[in-house]
Formats: structure tokens, C-alpha cells, sequence
């Protein structure tokens, strides 16, 4: 029973090479062997009964670090001169080299520029001693408090891993001796609620004011203190009184995750950009929803973010597309926080709308839909976020105008500033884009009629163009004066003004039907595998109403992960995603079907029966059965089935798709088509066949 | 291997002296391992007529001739003497050990002869000739002529390095043969042996052989003497011995074992028996043995009392008759009648509180028979705002919420936020309206924590345009300018070990590295007075519960008593053998009680200065003390993470807690002493049943008489709550005058 605690106590004694070392260093060459021995016994033990001494110190600094002042104290009581320029908070970070089959252990000082030193700026002066009071327990039971370290932890393990190494050495050395009943036992916390989607949670306001507000005190004791001050009234109030602005910052915590969130974030990351559609799916709707990850925001946020800065150098249109969905669910989390992560999220969104190449065949490849999205997802962080302090709004609106103003531009970049501008609402189109569209119809005319260039200025005038007749045309049916007339039109838009009004008149005339407009822009890109399905609503409904946040991709997702042919259903081109959105009037209603037609099993939900009168009413394509009742007339489904070859579709309400751009899987689009006829009057004024 | 020849040889010459026993001293001098000895053995063979003191005489003029290395005239000695060259090649230890065996039963008297006649031995070196096995003789004697100087220290004595640890085997398998109800008694004889048999052998320059020594019998020692046997390992040269603190503490005190009598005669008969001589001067010279008559004690209880520097307590040191009674209360006016009616409208009974106060009265009218005379030592007289403060006392006592194991108290924890430099003390007033932190570098800040603001008196000459006339001149004199939450006093060159504040909350003191005790004003908020007197860093300092006299105890070892208008130290409390770390009034003023890191605490007498209690049980330097407010019993805890509960009245442990892992800082007891409060280095404060723990135990007469006090096994019962903080070691706990409990720390993120 002893064995095991000999080697603590074998003296251990400096090697005689290190008196040489010493003894050269102040000028004795030639030390004997002998008087180095005997120099290194004497030294190791004065220098042990030091660090004996030193202890003391730590002891009574209520420390559990030994620090060098206590080794300066040390030497002070034993009248030796203490050591100067040895103060370090920390560990002294002795470094090693070796060579020449010498080991050497140092103290790595740095050369220091003067000038450098007085050229910076000082140091930030640190905070003073505060005290801040909260309660530890109330009367026997501990609140669950910020400032009380979480429920049901061994924290010991948790908070302090350094100082569970000294407490098992301490329970080695008591129960050596049986009478000694000091049996530490380590539990290892486990969350009941194992890996992957739970993790605690901890609310959003609390999220918020740790991140927001560090300068606030954060007084959750307060509301209990409430309950107790009865019987307590002095105290508490002097407990009041002390914590009025004492805290005047938060300390700095570092989050570390735990196995099981490391796991979680791994896997998580892998799906979302991995190629299993089915995973990524499920992936994603976790993030959407799930209610603990809050601290992995950072991670993920960074993720995010230095996966866009790769990936748009190598044009890797897939990837960028995918974390773009993790940008769209992490916002659709209700519970995450993201104030803190725009800085790294904005620049990533916006690199995907104005980049000038997003993809490697820039001819083929649709990265519209990208920038489309991307767009609709910065409008919507705008809305969400924008404050007066950060401005967001304001100065993505000045970042786009810049950079579209510019002659040089590409027609990428153009388009992708043009649907950021056009997606931020009506009134930013009104007073940026509106009085552009003469100087951009003109710049459109030049590509399309002046001599051809190239084939990629071509698509990209062409899709400027679609772009501007969308949005423009909703807004200008709004607010410009009745007579629609070709040739003002032309006066006051230039190039674009003729297609411009018979867009228009045609949005009048869907408003004057009084008809609950559904406009929906399904777009498909089938890049070679990634789907992307986003289903817009409402462009310029007729309440005005409309905004950015109906688009409810994610949901559709989340409701995706339900079809039980999913997880077992690996290969994505066998699946078909239907996304429906109907919008009525202020309201919209959303239902969402889902069904793999290889396995032939469908689901069918809805997401949301919002206050308005319609009913949803779905049909499957593939069964052309399941209606589920209601013959109102204004219903609209839109079945977009996505074929397995490399090709992408997209539909666009406004019916101005070039074809040259998109290839359409003719059968599943008849079908789409045939129902919108039959089924929906409204649909077939926005037929463009 | 030479054991077994020892054995052998022992029997053979056994059989021959067997009947040469005699019952005079001859037997004494035999069992010291000198030759002398032997050859005087051998001569009574021949000589059985010769008186003892011839034969006395005879010995000491060998040993002198053989000390100057006269052999010619030694051996002509011994021939006229008529000593045989037989008993000259007759080994050493085995004549003497039959002669230590003809001495069966000599009892505690023969062992102080014994020892007395050891020390004339100890100049004594091992005879070559004389020694038995003759490779060991030839080692041993070229090397053993010890300095004259030498001679004189209590290390000199010279035995064989080789033997040591045979002597130290030897030993061990006796007691491990023993019966089981002797075995751990006899056990406790291991360390303290242990240690001095290392030291001789470091002492006489043996190094290798103490090193050795130090591997083989190091791992043996219990477990509690760990840090001590670590200073040891690391003492390998004479020259270190010098001015190494262990070291002298084991030298200029004997180390305290209790052992029953039975025991104890075993032990010696063996020592006799086997001829230990080396085991057996340690024993006569470093050990005390205290005997009592009774049962051996178990295990268990040996284990519960030992772990100090030098043993147990004396039985003798703990007899002193304690008065551990409360002081009567002064009988105060008390101007109660128009805010009780207040209190009574609010809380609407009435009739509860006459009553209370009546009861109050009357007890307080009783003399505490085990209260000390009120005025044995002189008290400060109550001022006006005493009187004042005693009122408020009383007024929140009526308020006081009764605790217990179903109604806990409630804890409020005061963080000590970016306290980079280190907070190293904390104190509360009484009243619970300020805080002070002393901190690593050197100040002392004072935090109000009330909407009272903490300011200034008005300098001198602002001061004489004051009307002193007027009713609130004291609300005149303050300078309303310098009114803030907190202030910092400037004054000490080191850190800040220990704080107090004054029971009147004018004065604070505060200890410091640097030696001093400084008193520092809470009016003016500079420093009064520094008290100098300890040289090195004063670990802990307490006021009186009265005021006026303040404890201060630190590396120096001397725990000193003042009275803050005295420069110099009234009392000086010389005793512990390691660092004084903490120290503590008793409520009725006339005891204070200090804890070392020596393991053990002493209380001491204000009056006399005198040590009036040892208690030891603590395996770790001790950091926190506490006082119920009965004053009957005294907490402790110490680095070792247990809390100890002592009756002072008896002098004997009552209760052990264990459950914190770590460092025990802060001990408080709640107003009523209901429940005791532990915080620790390891993040948690516990609440501990004291009522149960003080009523499970059982003092009959003899355990009150031996102090062999069977502890509850299991503490887990007597805790009543655990609550962790966030990274923040508790250093300080206080209960207010309603029994709401305060804690202190520093975050230490």
C-alpha cells in the first residue's frame, strides 16, 4: 500500500549540469564534479524549502496557482533579495529546445521596440473591485441564476477541469487509510436529453442582454428577491442597493461544448454540406428548430462564413447554396440569437448576391436563383435586425446602389444588386430603382441589340431585365396614375417602358379582378445534385402588405424531414418536392406537400391555416388524387418535379423566363400547368403560354 | 540478516547469564548499547560479589580510556578487574540484551532511570571490539568518534547506520504480531520513531543510509504526516538541519503519544527483550508517552486525535478548568415601548414579545456558573452608541428567523468582481452594513452596503466653523463631498492577510505581510496606529467581541494580545510550533483561541497567558475557527477539508463533518447555534445540523476523563445543504442579527 506513493517522495535533485550551466554564466569555468554535486543537493533543497514556504503564501492568498510573488515572499522571509522582473499572472511559459542532444529548457523573452511600445495606445485602464450581491440559496433552496452555477452538474468536472486532476490525487491520498471515508466520486454529467437535438437552452433574452447588453447588469436575482424582502427588508435592500451599477461589465466566459455538442456540431456541419439531400434536410430543420444551440452559434456563424470565403474562390455554386440554407435556418430558429454573428453572417450573404462569379459555367449554371435567394435572405436580416444603432439596412441599401452605379459592373454583380435593392420592399424600389430604369434599359438595349459581345453579358442583361420588369412592374402599378400608355411609358422608362406597361397593365388588371393573388416564384436548381426550393409569395398583393418574411423555405423543409420515405430513401432524384404557397390578401396560408414518387407513398400538411377563408386544398401530381375537399375557386397548387438529369428549372410567376436558360421537365410542368388552369381563373392571366 | 544471527546469538548467551540477574543498575547500563556495558555483564559473571556502583565506576573509566583510545590500558582494566576475553568477544547486543531482559517489569519509574542513565551513554561510542557480527564492527568502528561538540546535541547518538532499519523492521514486526487491541496504539509509536531514527542518521552524516531508510519505512507512515515527511525527504545533509523549522520543531518537542498502560508495558518488554537500544533512547528522549489506565483505544479513535506536528495534547494540558460561560449582559434601559407598538401593529401579536423579553431578562440576571467573573479582565466601558447598538441588536434579535433542518437560512453571496490583484480577507460588521476586502496588493477597501454612504469627517478646520452646539453635530461633522460606496485605505507594503472590524464599526485592523498590524480609523478613513512586535507576516488578526483588545498571530509563531491604545503587545502566546493562521476571540472575551499550522489549536488564557487547551485531530494547517455563541464549543477547519467540533468546557473533539473537498476558509454559527456554516476553496458552502451533532454526543465520566470520544461515523446526516457557486471560493461567511446568511469571494472566472 505504500508502493504507489514512493516515487512523490524521491528526492529529486538538480542535475550537475545545470550548476556548470550556472557556474559559466557568472564566470567560474572549470567546476569540479564533486563541488557540483554537492552545489546541486544544496540548491535543490533550499529551493524546495522555498517552494515550502511559498505554499504558505498561497495558502493564506486563499489562491490554489502558485504565483511568483509568493516564491518573492518566500525569499523575503528567509531575508533573501526576491527575484524582480518575474511578475506573471500566469504560468511562466517556459519553452524547449533541444539539439545537439542537449536539452534546454528557457524563458522566451522578447525583444521589444520602444517606439513601438509609446506608439500604442494605451491599454484599456482595468475595471475596478465591485461587489455584486446575489442569492446563493432562499431559505434552503438554490435559484436557478446566472450568477449559480447549473443544476444537477457535478461543476466540479465542468467548470473547473484543472482542479478535478487535484482532487482525485487528493481522494488517491486519503483512501489510503480505509478509516478515511473520503471516496470522491466522479460523476460525469450526462444531459438526460442525449445527443443529437437537445441541448439546454437557455432563453433568448438572456442570450440577447449577455450579448448585447454587456455594460447592463444582468439582476435575474431581483424577482426573488422581491418574494423575500418581507421578511428580510434590510438586507435585501442593502442587496439592492449594492447592485445598482456596480457591475460594470461582464466578465469574458469562454464556451466550451461538450462531447455530445461537438458530436452534434460534426455531424450537423457534415449533413449541411454533405451530399445525402435527405440528411441535409433533416439537418437543417434541427438548426431551425432546435432550442439549444445557442452555443454553438459561433461556431456555426464562422462556419458559415469561412465556408463562403473558400467556396466562392473555387466557384463552388453547391456549397454556397447549401450554407445559404444554413444561413436561412439559423435565422428561422426562434430561439438563437444572432445579433452577435452579423458581422460574419451579412458579409457572407451578400458575397453570394454580388459576386461577380458564382459558379464555374456562368452560361449554364443558375446561379440567379442563388443570388434570388441570398437577396431574399438579406432583406430579411435587414427587417429583422436593422436597428437605428447598427443601421443595417441603411448601409447594405448604399452598399448595393455603389456598386450598381458603377459603370464597370458586371451583369452578375448588377443583377445580384438589383434583387438585393429590389427585395429590401416597394419603397426602396420606388425611389433607387425606379429612376435607374431609363440608364438601365439603356445599358440592357446595347447588350441585346448592339453586337453581340458575349454570349454571359447576353443572359445576364436579359435577366436584369426580368428582374426589373418583376419588381418594378407590381410597383409601378401602385403608384403611377391610371392611363398606361405605351409610348409615356417609353418617355419616362426608355427601353424598358413598353414591356414595363404591358406588365403593368397586366398586374392592374389582376388587382382590379380583386382576385387573392398568389404569385409564387418556385425556383429549382438542379445543380449537379443540390435542390434548392424556394417558394415566394404575394409579389405586390394586393394589400401591399407583402414582405420579405412569407417566404417560409425552411418550413417546407421541416416538413420534409416528417415523410417517412425520407430516411431510407438515400438517392434525391427520386424525390419530389411540392411547395405551395398561396397568398390572400394580407393573410397567407401555406401548405406544403411532400411525397417521393419512387416509393409512392405521399404526405400531405399543411403548415399554417391562417385567418384566411381559404381551404387548402391539395392535389398530387403524381396520383393526380388527393384532394382534400373545398372546391373555392382561388387555389392554386404549383407540382414542380424534378428530373435526375443535370438541368434546372425555374419558374417564374411573371412567365419571362428565356427559355434558353432553363430546360423544364415538360411532363411535370404540364401537369403543374394543366391544374393551374383548370383548377385556378386567376392562373391563367399569369400564364405566359 | 544480522537480525537472525542476533537471534540466534541472543539465545545462546541467554542461557548462560541466565542466572547472573541482578536487580541493580548493572541491568540499566546493559541495555544502552555500549560495550562497557557487556563487559561489565561479563565481570559480574566472574564477580557476582561486586556492588553495583563498583561496577559503575569500573564502566565509566573504560569508556573514558576508550574514548581517547587508550586500549592498551583498557585491556589492562579489564584484566585486573577480572573481566574475561570472553565477554570482550561476547556481542554487544546480545549480552545486553539479556541484560535488558532480566529487567521484566521495571515500570515507568525504572524507564526514567533508564533514560537518565542513556544520556550518560550518549557519549558512548559503539566499542569495535565489543560489537557482535565482525563486518559490521570494522564499518562502524573506523568511522564512530563523534566530535565533542557534537556529543552534546540530542542527535549524536551513535549507532549503527546498517541497524537502523533492522532495528525499524524488527520493531514493526513486533507490533505487527501483537493482539489487534495493541496494535494500533503501539502503531502511533512508528512515525515519531520514524522521524528522529531519519534524523540521527541525516544528523551523523549518514546520507546514503537515511535515504535508503527514507524509501523502505516512508510509505509505512500514515497518510496525515505526508507534508511534514516531504520537508523531511528533502533534508539530507547535516548543514540542512540547521535553521530548518520541521527539524527544530521535532527537536525541542517531544512528540506526544497516548498509550494505555498495557500497551505500553508490551512495548517495553520487547525493546527490552530485543536490546532496541537505539529504538529505545528515541523513546526515552523524544517521545513523551502519556499512560492511561483503561482500554486500549481503537483505531479509529487514534486516528481521530492525531495528525499533529507533535502528537496529541497532553491530558494534563487540557485540564485547566475553562470558564466557556457568556459574560452577564449589561442591564440597558431599553427605550423599546413606542417602537414595539409599531412592530406590533405591523405584525399584529402583541402579546408575544413581553413575555420573550422578560425571559431574556431573567436569564440574564443569572450567573452562568461556568461564565467567568465580569470583571477578570478589564473591559471597555459601553459608550452611548454601544448602548445604542446593543438596542438595534436586540430589536433585530426579536426579528431573528429560528433555523433549523426544516427551516434553512437564506444566503445572500457578495462577489468580489475583477479582483485581479487577489482578495485575501473579508470581514462584516456586526450589524452587516459594511464590508472590507483586503487584497494581494496591499490596501483595504471598505464597501457600504447599506444606501448609507460611507464618508468622511470633515478636516480639522472645516470642523471648528461647526456650531457643537446644535443636536446633529454629528451629522455636521461629516464631509458630505467625500460620500461614495467604497474607499480604499493605503498603508501596508504587503498583502493583507487578515481583517477585522471593531465591534463599535469605527476601527478596522487589518494584518499584512509585512509584518504589522495596522488600525485604521472608519471616521477619517486613514491609518491610526501600526502595530509592530511580529517580524514576519501576521496571517490573522480579531478584534475583541468587545472591542479594545485584538489577537494577531503569524509566522512568527507568537500569537500577541493588544489593546489598541497600547504600542506594545500585552500578552504574548508562545507555543505552537508552525505558523499562527488563524485566530479568534471567545464571546466572553477571556479566551482566545489560535490555530497553527501545526495542526493543532490552542486556547489561550487572556488573563494568566496561559495554554489552557491543545486540541489536536486536524491533519492539515488550520484556516478557520469558530465560536458558537454559547461559547461552549469551538468549530474548526482546516486544509484538509473536514471541520472538527470541540467542547471547550472538556477539552474533547465531538464531531467530525466531512464533505468539502477542499480548504476550509470561512466557519460561522447561526445567532442561535443552531447550524454552522463551512465555505471552502472548492466552491461550496454547507449547512451543518450542529444541534444534532453536539446532542448525539454521549459524555459519560471516563470519556470525559480520557478524552477517548467515540465519533458518529457517518457526518453525511448532519448536512443540511450544499449550494456551489460559480467559481467563487468562499472566504468569508457571517450570519446577520436576523440569521440570514452572508458569503464572500472573489469570482475567479
Amino acid at each position: 500500500m505504500a508502493e504507489e506513493r514512493r516515487p512523490k517522495q524521491c528526492t529529486v535533485v538538480l542535475p550537475t549540469e545545470s550548476m556548470k550551466a550556472m557556474a559559466e554564466s557568472i564566470g567560474v569555468g572549470q567546476l569540479q564534479e564533486e563541488s557540483c554535486a554537492a552545489l546541486s543537493e544544496e540548491v535543490s533543497y533550499r529551493i524546495k524549502e522555498i517552494a515550502q514556504d511559498a505554499l504558505k503564501f498561497m495558502h493564506h492568498g486563499k489562491r490554489r496557482k502558485l504565483t511568483t510573488s509568493d516564491i518573492d515572499h518566500a525569499l523575503k522571509l528567509k531575508n533573501v533579495e526576491p527575484l524582480y522582473g518575474f511578475q506573471s499572472q500566469e504560468f511562466i511559459p517556459f519553452r524547449f529546445a533541444s539539439g545537439g542532444g542537449r536539452e534546454l529548457h528557457f524563458y522566451e523573452e522578447k525583444e521589444v521596440d520602444l517606439s513601438d511600445i509609446i506608439n500604442t495606445p494605451l491599454p484599456r485602464v482595468p475595471l475596478d473591485v465591485s461587489l455584486k450581491a446575489h442569492w446563493l440559496s432562499i431559505e434552503g433552496v438554490q435559484p436557478a441564476i446566472p450568477e449559480n452555477p447549473p443544476p444537477g452538474e457535478m461543476s466540479v468536472c465542468v467548470c473547473f477541469p484543472s482542479f478535478s486532476i487535484i482532487y482525485l490525487s487528493k481522494a488517491a491520498f486519503f483512501t489510503k487509510q480505509p478509516h478515511f471515508h473520503h471516496v470522491y466520486i466522479f460523476t460525469v454529467y450526462i444531459p438526460s436529453h442525449f445527443f443529437p437535438l437537445h441541448f439546454p437552452s437557455a432563453p433568448k433574452e438572456q442570450q440577447k442582454a449577455e450579448s448585447t447588453e454587456p455594460l447592463k447588469v444582468v439582476k435575474p436575482g431581483q424577482e426573488e428577491e422581491g418574494s423575500i424582502q418581507k421578511g428580510q427588508g434590510a438586507i435585501s435592500a442593502e442587496a439592492k442597493g449594492k447592485k445598482e451599477g456596480l457591475m460594470r461589465m461582464k466578465p469574458r466566459s469562454t464556451h466550451e461544448l461538450s462531447v455530445e455538442q461537438q458530436l452534434y456540431y460534426k455531424e450537423i456541419t457534415e449533413a449541411c454540406v454533405g451530399s445525402c439531400e435527405a440528411k441535409r434536410a433533416e439537418a437543417l430543420q434541427s438548426i431551425a428548430t432546435d432550442p439549444g444551440l445557442y452555443q454553438m452559434l459561433p461556431r456555426f456563424s464562422t462556419f458559415i462564413s469561412e465556408g463562403v470565403r473558400v467556396n466562392v474562390v473555387q466557384n463552388n455554386l453547391a456549397l454556397l447554396i447549401y450554407l445559404m440554407r444554413m444561413v436561412k435556418a439559423l435565422m428561422d430558429n426562434p430561439t438563437l440569437y444572432l445579433e452577435k454573428y452579423l458581422h460574419e453572417l451579412i458579409p457572407a450573404v451578400v458575397t453570394c448576391i454580388v459576386s461577380k462569379q458564382l459558379c464555374l459555367r456562368p452560361d449554364v449554371d443558375n446561379h440567379w436563383a442563388l443570388r434570388d435567394f441570398a437577396a431574399r435572405l438579406m432583406a430579411q436580416s435587414c427587417k429583422t435586425f436593422s436597428t437605428t444603432t447598427n443601421n443595417i439596412q441603411s448601409r447594405i441599401t448604399k452598399t448595393f446602389t455603389k456598386s450598381w452605379l458603377d459603370e464597370k459592373t458586371q451583369w452578375t454583380t448588377r443583377y445580384g444588386c438589383i434583387a438585393g435593392l429590389s427585395e429590401l420592399g416597394p419603397d426602396v424600389i420606388k425611389t433607387l430603382i425606379l429612376p435607374r430604369l431609363t440608364v438601365e434599359g439603356a445599358r440592357i438595349k446595347a447588350v441585346s441589340e448592339g453586337p453581340v459581345v458575349s454570349n454571359i453579358d447576353k443572359i445576364g442583361a436579359d435577366h436584369v431585365q426580368s428582374l426589373l420588369l418583376k419588381h418594378c412592374a407590381s410597383v409601378i402599378a401602385k403608384t403611377r396614375p391610371l392611363p398606361d400608355n405605351m409610348e409615356q411609358y417609353r418617355a419616362d422608362y426608355g427601353y424598358l417602358g413598353p414591356t414595363l406597361c404591358s406588365h403593368v397593365v397586366k398586374a392592374r388588371a389582376q388587382a382590379a379582378l380583386q382576385a387573392q393573388q398568389v404569385n409564387r416564384t418556385t425556383l429549382t436548381i438542379t445543380q449537379p445534385r443540390p435542390t434548392l426550393t424556394v417558394s415566394q409569395s404575394g409579389i405586390g398583393g394586393s394589400g401591399g402588405s407583402r414582405s420579405p418574411s412569407i417566404i417560409k423555405v425552411p418550413s417546407s423543409l421541416t416538413l420534409m424531414s416528417t415523410r417517412p420515405g425520407t430516411p431510407t430513401q438515400p438517392s434525391p432524384p427520386a424525390t419530389k418536392y411540392i411547395v405551395m404557397a398561396t397568398s390572400a390578401g394580407a393573410s397567407s396560408t401555406q401548405q406544403v406537400i411532400t411525397l417521393s414518387s419512387s416509393s409512392g407513398s405521399s404526405v400531405t400538411s399543411t403548415v399554417a391555416s391562417a385567418t384566411s377563408t381559404l381551404q387548402p386544398l391539395v392535389k398530387l401530381e403524381s396520383r393526380g388524387a388527393g384532394g382534400l375537399g373545398g372546391s373555392r375557386p382561388l387555389q392554386k397548387y404549383i407540382v414542380v418535379s424534378l428530373p435526375t438529369s443535370a438541368s434546372s428549372s425555374l419558374e417564374s410567376k411573371s412567365g419571362m423566363l428565356p427559355p434558353s436558360s432553363s430546360s423544364t421537365s415538360p411532363i411535370s410542368l404540364e401537369a403543374g400547368m394543366k391544374m393551374d388552369r383548370s383548377d385556378s381563373p386567376g392562373a391563367s392571366t399569369q400564364s405566359p403560354h | 540478516m544480522a537480525a537472525v544471527q542476533d537471534g540466534q546469538l541472543n539465545l545462546e548467551v541467554e542461557k548462560d547469564i541466565k542466572t547472573e540477574i541482578t536487580n541493580d543498575g548493572s541491568g540499566n547500563i546493559n541495555a544502552n548499547s555500549s560495550s562497557p556495558g557487556s563487559t561489565s555483564s561479563g565481570g559480574k559473571s566472574k564477580s557476582p560479589a561486586g556492588s553495583g556502583e563498583d561496577q559503575q565506576t569500573l564502566l565509566a573509566v573504560l569508556q573514558f580510556l576508550k574514548r581517547n583510545k587508550l586500549t592498551e590500558s583498557v585491556d589492562i582494566l579489564r584484566r585486573e578487574a577480572g573481566l574475561s576475553a570472553d565477554a570482550d568477544d561476547s556481542p554487544v547486543s546480545e549480552s545486553a540484551g539479556a541484560g535488558s531482559g532480566g529487567v521484566p517489569s521495571v515500570g515507568a519509574d525504572g524507564g526514567d532511570a533508564n533514560s537518565l542513565l542513556s544520556r550518560v551513554s550518549i557519549a558512548t561510542p559503539v566499542a569495535p571490539p565489543a560489537t557482535a557480527p565482525p563486518k559490521v564492527v570494522a564499518a562502524s568502528g573506523g568511522e564512530d568518534q563523534p566530535d565533542v561538540n557534537v556529543v552534546l546535541s540530542a542527535y549524536s547518538q551513535q549507532g549503527d547506520p546498517v541497524l537502523y532499519p533492522l532495528y525499524y523492521n524488527g520493531l514493526k514486526k513486533f507490533i505487527e504480531s501483537v493482539l489487534d487491541c495493541h496494535r494500533a496504539e503501539l502503531s502511533q509509536v512508528f512515525y515519531p520513531l520514524f522521524v528522529h531514527m531519519y534524523l540521527e542518521l541525516v544528523y551523523n552524516n549518514h546520507e546514503n543510509e537515511a535515504k535508503q531508510f527514507f524509501e523502505k519505512f516512508s510509505g509505512d507512515q500514515e497518510c496525515y504526516y505526508e507534508e511534514d515527511l516531504r520537508i523531511l525527504s528533502s533534508m539530507s545533509k547535516k548543514e540542512h538541519m540547521k535553521g530548518n523549522e520541521t527539524m527544530l520543531d521535532f527537536r525541542t518537542s517531544k512528540f506526544v503519544l497516548r498509550i494505555s498502560r498495557d500497551s505500553y508495558q508490551l512495548l517495553k518488554r520487547h525493546l527490552q527483550e530485543r536490546q532496541n537500544n537505539q529504538i529505545w533512547n528515541i523513546i526515552q528522549e523524544h517521545l513523551y508517552i502519556d499512560i492511561f489506565d483503561g482500554m486500549p483505544r481503537s483505531k479509529s479513535q487514534i486516528d481521530a486525535m492525531s495528525g499533529s506536528l507533535a502528537g496529541e495534547g497532553k491530558r494534563d494540558a487540557n485540564k485547566a478548568k475553562v470558564f466557556y460561560g457568556l459574560l452577564k449582559e449589561p442591564e440597558i434601559e431599553v427605550p423599546l415601548d413606542d417602537e414595539d407598538e409599531e412592530a406590533e401593529n405591523e405584525e399584529g401579536k402583541p402579546k408575544k414579545k413581553k413575555p420573550k423579553k422578560d425571559s431574556m431578562g431573567s436569564k440574564s440576571k443569572k450567573q452562568d456558573p461556568n461564565a467567568p467573573q465580569q470583571t477578570r479582565i478589564p473591559l471597555p466601558e459601553l459608550k452611548d452608541s454601544d448602548k445604542l447598538d446593543k438596542i438595534m441588536n436586540m430589536k433585530e434579535a426579536t426579528k431573528k428567523i429560528r433555523l433549523g433542518p426544516d427551516n434553512l437560512p437564506s444566503i445572500c453571496f457578495y462577489s468580489f468582481l475583477n479582483a485581479y490583484q487577489g482578495l485575501t480577507a473579508v470581514d462584516f460588521t456586526d450589524d452587516s452594513s459594511l464590508i472590507a476586502g483586503g487584497f494581494a496588493d496591499s490596501t483595504v477597501r471598505v464597501w457600504s452596503v447599506t444606501p448609507k454612504k460611507l464618508r468622511r469627517v470633515k478636516s480639522a478646520a472645516d470642523l471648528s466653523n461647526i456650531d457643537k452646539e446644535s443636536d446633529d453635530v454629528l451629522e455636521r461633522i461629516m464631509d458630505e463631498k467625500t460620500a461614495s460606496e467604497s474607499k480604499i485605505l493605503y498603508g501596508h507594503s504587503g498583502p493583507v492577510y487578515g481583517i477585522s472590524f471593531s465591534p463599535d464599526r469605527n476601527y478596522l485592523l487589518s494584518s499584512s505581510e509585512d509584518g504589522t498590524v495596522r488600525l485604521w480609523s472608519l471616521q477619517t478613513f486613514t491609518c491610526l496606529v501600526g502595530y509592530k512586535g511580529h517580524n514576519y507576516p501576521v496571517w490573522d488578526t480579531q478584534f475583541s467581541p468587545y472591542g479594545y483588545y485584538f489577537i494577531s498571530g503569524g509566522h512568527d509563531r507568537v500569537a500577541r494580545l493588544w489593546a489598541t491604545d497600547h504600542y506594545q503587545p500585552l500578552r504574548m502566546f508562545a507555543g505552537h510550533l508552525a505558523d499562527i493562521t488563524c485566530t479568534l476571540f471567545h464571546p466572553n472575551s477571556n479566551y482566545v483561541a489560535t490555530g497553527s499550522a501545526d495542526r493543532t489549536i490552542r486556547l489561550w488564557d487572556v488573563l494568566t497567558g496561559n495554554c489552557v487547551r491543545i486540541l489536536t485531530g486536524h491533519k492539515g494547517p488550520i484556516h478557520s475557527l469558530a465560536f458558537s455563541p454559547n461559547g461552549k464549543f469551538m468549530a474548526s477547519g482546516a486544509t484538509d477539508g473536514r471541520v472538527l467540533l470541540w467542547d471547550v468546557g472538556h477539552g474533547l473533539m465531538v464531531g467530525e463533518l466531512k464533505g468539502h473537498t477542499d480548504t476550509i476558509y470561512a466557519l460561522k454559527f447561526s445567532r442561535d447555534g443552531e447550524i454552522l456554516a463551512s465555505g471552502s476553496m472548492d466552491n461550496t458552502v454547507k449547512l451543518w445540523d450542529t444541534l444534532k451533532a453536539f446532542d448525539d454526543v454521549e459524555l459519560d465520566d471516563f470519556t470525559a476523563a480520557t478524552g477517548h470520544i467515540h465519533l458518529p461515523e457517518n457526518s453525511q446526516e448532519l448536512l443540511l445543504g450544499t449550494y456551489m457557486t460559480k467559481s467563487t471560493p468562499v472566504i468569508h461567511l457571517h450570519f446577520t442579527r436576523r440569521n440570514l446568511l452572508l458569503a464572500a469571494g472573489a469570482y475567479n472566472p
